[in-house]
């Protein structure tokens, strides 16, 4: 009787070792650890590239995640991407002068918005827009960039001169 | 089925194959009626998933020290090594979990899986088994099998854990990486269906091989003890061999 209790206990504490590691595993070590975050506010800030940008992508101040990427949408008026930003409430002192990009960490890591910090003295409120956005940078449009500015430097400039002009 | 192979010769590989799913076949339509003996499979849970704990354990946390080692050496050429908590973790989870945790089962669950059956072929008891309208397939091997799909993934993911223990201890305590980066690079790159639940399918299939190819090689041993010895090199030969087989299968199509 109690060899048969020892080996219903054994087989019951292996099976819950089992599945709190697997728990672990599932929610501690992958991307659902990023849900852990408490209760969020909602910017909104609009790209014309975002890149390669996903889903649940990070958001970082100063290299530290503060929020992730809730939705990308494409406005059908303008054709830009509308990104809304889910960011932690805990960090609710940022200024409404502060400007979103689109980078990428490190040389092959996937992309995130960063928001820098401005000096403006009114902060953020939830569903405010970050009017200051700078998009991804795309390697082939930069490579094209400096081949087309390599032969013409002039019609570069004019190019540039155009663009500044529409906005 | 219940006939033993009369030599320790088999013929074509294409037969023992045949012989093999059929014996699959059997054991699934015998699953309804184990179930009368859910305390045997509990009982099987325990001596080839509990016991083999302490060995999955082990070498998961060796494992996962060799890993941090090489891959730190590795990643510190290309100035990678914040990289190491993902490296490691996707390598464990995709690959090395499942098949060293499979690798070993069959070396330490399979084995005796096939020496225990094959005893009882050769001192007759399957027989008296079924003399007393036991049915051996139902009472014998199809809790085995249960057992071993239903322990395999767990076991696998107590090897992970372990692992990634052993990177960590290694990486961030022994190497100085720091704590945050190693589980930052980690949770931006793991993602729970493509990487954590595919392992678990891919443990789960190579738990019901592992414990097949066992209980067949046991079921059907030659009645001697030579047989029986013989039967118990084929498991662990034939469980390698279809283990990282079918890893490649599955990889192929999970990817």
């Amino acid at each position: 009787m109690t060899q048969r209790r020892s080996f219903e206990i054994g087989t019951g504490l292996f099976i819950l070792l089992g599945f709190a590691a697997l728990g672990y595993l599932a929610t501690q070590t992958t991307s659902l650890a990023n849900y852990r975050q408490g209760p969020t506010y909602a910017l909104k800030a609009r790209f014309t590239n975002i890149g390669q940008l996903k889903l649940r992508a990070p958001v970082k101040v100063a290299g530290v995640r503060i929020g992730s990427v809730q939705t990308i949408e494409l406005e059908p008026d303008r054709l830009e991407a509308l990104v809304t930003l889910a960011i932690d409430k805990r960090f609710s002192q940022l200024p409404d002068d502060s400007a979103a990009a689109v980078f990428t960490s490190g040389l092959l890591g996937d992309q995130y918005v960063a928001l820098q910090p401005g000096g403006s003295p009114e902060m953020f409120k939830d569903g405010d827009e970050v009017v200051l956005t700078q998009s991804s940078m795309q390697l082939e449009e930069l490579i094209g960039k400096y081949l087309v500015g390599g032969n013409s430097p002039g019609k570069n400039e004019k190019d540039d001169a155009k663009a500044s002009g529409t906005n | 089925m219940t006939t033993p192979r009369s030599n320790g010769v088999f013929g074509s590989g294409l037969a023992e194959i045949g012989a093999i799913g059929l014996f699959l076949l059997s054991v699934l339509s015998a699953v309804p009626r184990s179930l009368r003996y859910l305390r045997e499979t509990v009982r099987q849970v325990y001596f080839i998933g509990a016991m083999s704990l302490v060995i999955i354990a082990t070498c998961g946390l060796f494992v996962g020290m060799v890993l941090g080692l090489q891959l730190y050496y590795v990643l510190s050429k290309f100035g990678g090594t914040a990289a190491l908590g993902s490296v490691v973790s996707l390598s464990l989870y995709r690959e090395l979990g499942p098949v060293v945790t499979a690798l070993l089962f069959a070396g330490r669950a399979g084995t005796s899986i096939t020496a225990e059956i094959g005893l009882m072929r050769a001192t007759d008891q399957l027989s008296a088994m079924e003399m007393m309208a036991v049915d051996p397939l139902a009472y014998v091997v199809t809790p085995r099998f249960l057992a071993g799909i239903l322990a395999m993934p767990l076991l696998a993911c107590i090897f992970n854990l372990m692992g990634i223990l052993g990177a960590h201890v290694v990486g961030v305590s022994w190497l100085g990486l720091d704590n945050g980066t190693f589980w930052s690079n980690m949770t931006d790159s793991v993602d729970v269906w493509t990487d954590v639940i595919n392992g678990v399918w891919k443990s789960l299939v190579f738990g019901g091989v592992v414990t097949l190819l066992a209980a067949f090689q046991g079921y059907t041993t030659a009645p001697t003890s030579e047989g029986v010895a013989y039967a118990t090199t084929r498991t662990v030969v034939y469980s390698a061999i279809a283990t990282l087989a079918i890893d490649f299968l599955m990889t192929a199509f999970l990817m």
